[in-house]
C-alpha cells in the first residue's frame, strides 16, 4: 500500500518544529514502526536525519513508544500500542498525521521523543511500599482474596508510556498516577502507608505541572493497557480520607 | 592458558552458602556511607541491587541507557518466576530444583552457585509479594503456581502473562524508594562507555549523556554490572530493540574474560519470521505449552497444500497429524526443556514439514485444552450433559483466562485468531546463557568489576529452563551481591574518595572520544542496520540451532570481511556531541562484530553438543544431543585483547560432587 505520511519534526524542545511530508510505501504485516524503520533507512541512504522515535521491546510492555497517530495516542486501535499497531488496519491512500505526545509536562526531545521523567518521579515520591530486602514473611502468610489480588493486577499492568497525559485536554496525570495507587492502596500490604503515599504523590504530580481532571475520561479509552478510571474516583476518595487526617 | 578457581566454599552442598554468607567481611554502616558503588543497568538484577545497596547505607550511582529504570528487557517476561516453596505439596525442594537446574543445563554450570540460587529462590517470591507485586492467587487467597518446561513440579509464581513486568515494577518501586530518599543518584539516558581501571581495579566508568552526547567520568569503589544479554547479536531476536553486548564487551575489552559465549538459548514458541522489513520476532510464552500441543501433518502432501493454502489445518483428522514431541518424548510430552522442543520443531521443518508458506513454522494447537476445559467447567456447573457449542463458550473463556493477553498478541501480529486455528510457532533467539566470567561472589576476573543477571555465565549451564531468568535476576540483585560485595570492599574502608580527574579517568575518555570520532568519520555508504542484518545472518546460519566446524570456519572469515567493510563503509547520520540514536546503534553493533566472533569460536573449540550447543557431528542416531564429559566438562573463558591478536582460552574445570553426569533425557 501507499501511504503520505505527514511527520512532526522539531530539533529540540525549544524549536518550533514543523509537519514533513514522506510518501512510503508499505506491507500489510509490517507494523506501524517497522514502517518508520523503513523510512529511516531510506532517509539514511539519502543522507538525512533519520526521525527520532523511542522504542524497545516492540511487545506493549516496555511502554516506551509514544506517538500521536492520527490525532489519537498509539493510533486507531483500541488497548494497542504504537509497536503492536500493525499496517493491516489502514489502507491504500491513506495520509497519516504522527505527532509527539504533547503535553505542559512532556517536553519534545526530538521529533517523536518526549521527556517522560516527571512520571519517575512521582513514583519516587511515594509509588512504592516500604520494605527493605530481607525484611519480608514468608509470602503465604498473607493471604489475599483473588478478586482483590486480580484489581490490583488490573491497575499494575500500567506500562508508564503517558498516553493518558496526551490523551487529556488537561494534560493530567490522574490516571497514571491512580493506577499506582490503586496497584497498592488495595493490597493489605500497602494498605498500610496508603494516607501518605497518596498525598505525596498528588503533591508531586501537582508540582510536575500536570493539569488537573476534569472527568472526561479520554484518557480510559486512549490507554493501550485499557486501566479503568474508576482508579481515579478510588483515589479521589482516598486522597480525601488522608487528607482530613490532621497527623500528616 | 590459565586455570580459573571459581572460589566455591568449602563444605556440603546445602551448607556451603550458609556458612560462607556467615564468614564473609562486613562493611560496618559508618563506612558504607563513605563507599561508591556504579550500578550499570536497571532491569531485574540492576535495579535490585542498586535498591539494596542504596538500603545498606552505601552511596549509588546507577546508569541506564533508557529514559526510565522502568523499561529494562526484564519487563517483557511473560511467563513466570520458579521458587522451590512446594507450596503444591508435589515433591518439590530446594535440592529438587537445584537439581532440575543442573540436569536442564546440561551439566555445564557451576554447582555452589546453582544450589544457591535454589536456596535463595524462596526468599525472592516472600519479598515480592511484600513490595506489592500481584501474583496469581487461588480462591483461598494463597499462592498459585503453574509448571513450566523441564520439570515434573509446579513451582512456576506468575503474574498473569506480565511476571517479569510486575517485578520490575517491584524492584524499579524499591529503587525508586531509594532515589528519593537520596541513596541512590539516578543518571538515565546515559550509557556505560568503558571501564575505568586504576592499579588494576574498576574504578569507574565513562558514561556517555544520550541527550546531549557529552562524556561524562564517573569514580566509584566497585562497579557492578547488570546489562543483560547479547541475543541481539543475531539482529532478530525476542529481545528488545536496545538490548546490547556493549558495556559487557567493554569490560571484555579491559582484561575480564566472556565465559561460555556459544551457549545460546533458542525459544520454541516464537511468531515466525513474516517479511525481511522484521525488525524483532515475539515471544510467545513457554507456559502456552501447558496446555497446546505441538504438530504437524504426518504426510508431506499435506504440509504442501498447507504451505500453498489449499487446505487449512483443521481439515487435517487427528491421525493425519503428528504430535512429534509426545511421540518422541512420552515422559515430558510438550513440556520438553527448550532447546529440545526448538531441535525438535527445526527437523520438522527441515524434512518438509513447516506449514506456512517459508515452510518454518509448526502448529500450537489449543482444541483439545479448550474441550477438557469445557468440559470440566460445564461438570462443575451442574451441566453433566454439554452440547459441543457450550464445551466450546466455556473452554474458550477458562483459557483466555489463563492465556487471554498471549492470544490477544498473537492476533494482533498475525491477524489470525488462535481460539479458531492453531498458532504458528517457530524457534527464535531469546537468551543467552553465556556471558561474563564470574566467580562465587559474582566478581569477574577483574578486582571490583561484578557482573549480575544474564550479563554473567554462572547459573544455566548449556540451556536455561523457563522461568528461571527471572529468578537468577533477582537473586543476584537482592540476596547475593549485597553480601559478597563485603569481600571487596571491606579491604576498601580506609580508600578514599577517587577523583574523575586523574590521568586515568581524562585518558579513558580521551580513548572513548577518539573511537566515537573515528565511527562518525567513517562517512561511508551503508546504514547501520544494514551491517546488523548481515551480521544477524551470518550468526542464526552458522551458529545458530545446529553447528558443525566447516560452517563455523567459514562464519569466522566472514565476520572479520564484514567488520572490515563496516569500518570502511558505514554510514552515520548527525554528530556525536548530540542526541544521536544512529551513533548508539553504531557503536553497538561494532561491539557485536567483535562478540560474534568469540562465540564462533567457542562453538568451535567445543567438540560436543549439549543445551543449546548443537554441534551436528555430534549426535545420537536419534538426533539427540551427545556431550562428552571427559573432555568438555569445562567453562571456557575467552580473553580478547584486539582484533589483530588471537583469543586467548582459559578454563574453569567444573566438579559434580552432588549430582551425577547422566546422559539428560526426557523420553
Amino acid at each position: 500500500m501507499k501511504l503520505t505520511l505527514h511527520v512532526w519534526r522539531q530539533k529540540a524542545a525549544n524549536d518550533p518544529g514543523t509537519f514533513e511530508k514522506h510518501n512510503v510505501e508499505a506491507d500489510e504485516h509490517m507494523s506501524f514502526l517497522e514502517m518508520l524503520d523503513v523510512l529511516n533507512q531510506t532517509l539514511i541512504e539519502q543522507k538525512k536525519e533519520p526521525i527520532a522515535f523511542e522504542h524497545d521491546c516492540r511487545e506493549g510492555i516496555c511502554g516506551a513508544c509514544s506517538m500521536m497517530i492520527n490525532g489519537r495516542p498509539h493510533g486507531p486501535l483500541n488497548g494497542t500500542t504504537a509497536c503492536q499497531l500493525h499496517m493491516r488496519h489502514f489502507k491504500d491512500g491513506d495520509q497519516i498525521w504522527i505527532e509527539p505526545f504533547r503535553a505542559k509536562a512532556f517536553k519534545v526531545v526530538r521529533d517523536l521523543v518526549v521527556d517522560r521523567s516527571s512520571f519517575d518521579r512521582i513514583i519516587q515520591a511515594g509509588g512504592f511500599i516500604s520494605v527493605n530486602t530481607g525484611q519480608a514473611v514468608d509470602g503465604n502468610t498473607i493471604p489475599i482474596e483473588k478478586e482483590r489480588s486480580s484489581s490490583s493486577m488490573d491497575a499494575a499492568a500500567c506500562i508508564g508510556c503517558g498516553a493518558c497525559v496526551a490523551a487529556c485536554p488537561n494534560g493530567s496525570a490522574m490516571l497514571f498516577t491512580a493506577a499506582k495507587a490503586a496497584h497498592l492502596g488495595i493490597l493489605p500490604q500497602g494498605e498500610v502507608e496508603e494516607d501518605r503515599r497518596v498525598l505525596s504523590m498528588v503533591t508531586q504530580m501537582d508540582k510536575e505541572g500536570f493539569g488537573r481532571c476534569s472527568n472526561t475520561y479520554a484518557c480510559e479509552a486512549e490507554c493501550p493497557k485499557e486501566i479503568s478510571v474508576t482508579n481515579i474516583a478510588r483515589l479521589n476518595r482516598a486522597y480525601l480520607k488522608a487528607s482530613l487526617r490532621s497527623d500528616l | 592458558m590459565k586455570i580459573l578457581d571459581g572460589k566455591v566454599p568449602p563444605g556440603p552442598i546445602a551448607e556451603k552458602w550458609e556458612n560462607y554468607k556467615s564468614t564473609i567481611p562486613l562493611v560496618a554502616p559508618n563506612n558504607k556511607r563513605r563507599l561508591d558503588v556504579i550500578v550499570i543497568g536497571t532491569g531485574l538484577a540492576g535495579a535490585s541491587a542498586a535498591a539494596s545497596f542504596g538500603e545498606l547505607g552505601y552511596n549509588v550511582k546507577c546508569f541506564s541507557f533508557h529514559d526510565s529504570p522502568r523499561r529494562a528487557h526484564s519487563i517483557a517476561a511473560q511467563g513466570g518466576i520458579n521458587a522451590a516453596k512446594n507450596y503444591q505439596n508435589d515433591g518439590d525442594s530446594v535440592h529438587r530444583l537445584f537439581y532440575d537446574t543442573i540436569k536442564g543445563g546440561d551439566y555445564r554450570s557451576r554447582e555452589g552457585n546453582v544450589h544457591r540460587l535454589a536456596e535463595v529462590s524462596t526468599n525472592i517470591i516472600d519479598q515480592c509479594v511484600a513490595q506489592g507485586v500481584p501474583f496469581a492467587r487461588e480462591y483461598g487467597g494463597l499462592l498459585e503456581n503453574r509448571s513450566f518446561g523441564g520439570v515434573q513440579v509446579s513451582r512456576t509464581f506468575y503474574a498473569r502473562g506480565q511476571t517479569g513486568q510486575q517485578l520490575l515494577l517491584g524492584a524499579y518501586q524499591a529503587l525508586s524508594r531509594q532515589i528519593g530518599l537520596g541513596t541512590v543518584d539516578m543518571y538515565n539516558r546515559h550509557e556505560m562507555m568503558d571501564i575505568v581501571m586504576v592499579d588494576g581495579k574498576a574504578r569507574g566508568i565513562i558514561a556517555r549523556n544520550l541527550l546531549t552526547g557529552k562524556l561524562e567520568r564517573h569514580s566509584a569503589h566497585c562497579v557492578v554490572m547488570a546489562t543483560g544479554g547479547y541475543g541481539n547479536v543475531y539482529y532478530l531476536s525476542t529481545n528488545a530493540m536496545l538490548c546490547n553486548v556493549s558495556a559487557a564487551w567493554r569490560a571484555v575489552r579491559q582484561g575480564a574474560y566472556m565465559a561460555n559465549p556459544c551457549f545460546t538459548q533458542i525459544h520454541p514458541t516464537c511468531i515466525p519470521v513474516s517479511g525481511d522489513y522484521q525488525s524483532k520476532l515475539t515471544l510467545m510464552s513457554e507456559s502456552l505449552r501447558n496446555d497446546g500441543r505441538v504438530w504437524v501433518p504426518k504426510r508431506k502432501e499435506d504440509a504442501e497444500a498447507i504451505r500453498q493454502g489449499k487446505k487449512s489445518p483443521n481439515d487435517l483428522k487427528e491421525e493425519d497429524r503428528d504430535y512429534y514431541l509426545e511421540r518422541r518424548y512420552p515422559a515430558f510430552g510438550n513440556l520438553v526443556p527448550r532447546d529440545v522442543a526448538s531441535r525438535a520443531a527445526k527437523v520438522a521443518c527441515d524434512e518438509g514439514f513447516g506449514v506456512n508458506p517459508t515452510g518454518l513454522a509448526v502448529y500450537l494447537d489449543f482444541a483439545a485444552a479448550i474441550q477438557r476445559y469445557g468440559l470440566s467447567e460445564a461438570n462443575t456447573q451442574g451441566n453433566k450433559n454439554p452440547d459441543a457449542e457450550t464445551i466450546r463458550i466455556l473452554g474458550e473463556a477458562k483459557v483466555e483466562e489463563l492465556y487471554g493477553n498471549l492470544f490477544e498478541m498473537y492476533e494482533k501480529i498475525t491477524g489470525d485468531n488462535p481460539y479458531k486455528t492453531p498458532m504458528m510457532i517457530y524457534p527464535a533467539i531469546h537468551y543467552t546463557m553465556g556471558g561474563l566470567w564470574v566467580d562465587y561472589n559474582l566478581e569477574t576476573n577483574i578486582p571490583g568489576l561484578f557482573a549480575l543477571g544474564e550479563c554473567n555465565f554462572s547459573d544455566h549451564g548449556a540451556n536455561r529452563l523457563g522461568a528461571s531468568a527471572l529468578m537468577q535476576g533477582l537473586a543476584d540483585g537482592y540476596f547475593v551481591i549485597p553480601y559478597t560485595i563485603g569481600t571487596f570492599l571491606s579491604n576498601d574502608i580506609r580508600t578514599s574518595r577517587f577523583s574523575a580527574d586523574s590521568e586515568a579517568f581524562m585518558a579513558a575518555e580521551k580513548a572513548v572520544d577518539d573511537r566515537l570520532k573515528g565511527l562518525m568519520n567513517i562517512k561511508g555508504n551503508q546504514s547501520v542496520e544494514t551491517f546488523h542484518r548481515k551480521l544477524g545472518h551470518i550468526m542464526w546460519n552458522y551458529c545458530g540451532m545446529a553447528r558443525n566446524a566447516e560452517g563455523l570456519e567459514k562464519a569466522r572469515t566472514l565476520i572479520r570481511a564484514l567488520r572490515e567493510e563496516f569500518y570502511k563503509d558505514v554510514f552515520i547520520p548527525g554528530t556525536d556531541n548530540d542526541f544521536n540514536p544512529e551513533l548508539e546503534k553504531a557503536y553497538r553493533v561494532s561491539d557485536f562484530l567483535e562478540m560474534g566472533e568469540i562465540m564462533i569460536l567457542d562453538a568451535y573449540n567445543r567438540n560436543e553438543s549439549c543445551g543449546g550447543h548443537f554441534r551436528e557431528e555430534y549426535q545420537s542416531e536419534e538426533g539427540e544431543a551427545q556431550r562428552n564429559d571427559d573432555a568438555y566438562t569445562y567453562v571456557a573463558a575467552w580473553e580478547w585483547k584486539d582484533t589483530s591478536t588471537e583469543p586467548v582460552m582459559h578454563k574453569e574445570e567444573l566438579k559434580f560432587e552432588n549430582v551425577e553426569l547422566k546422559t539428560r533425557s526426557y523420553k
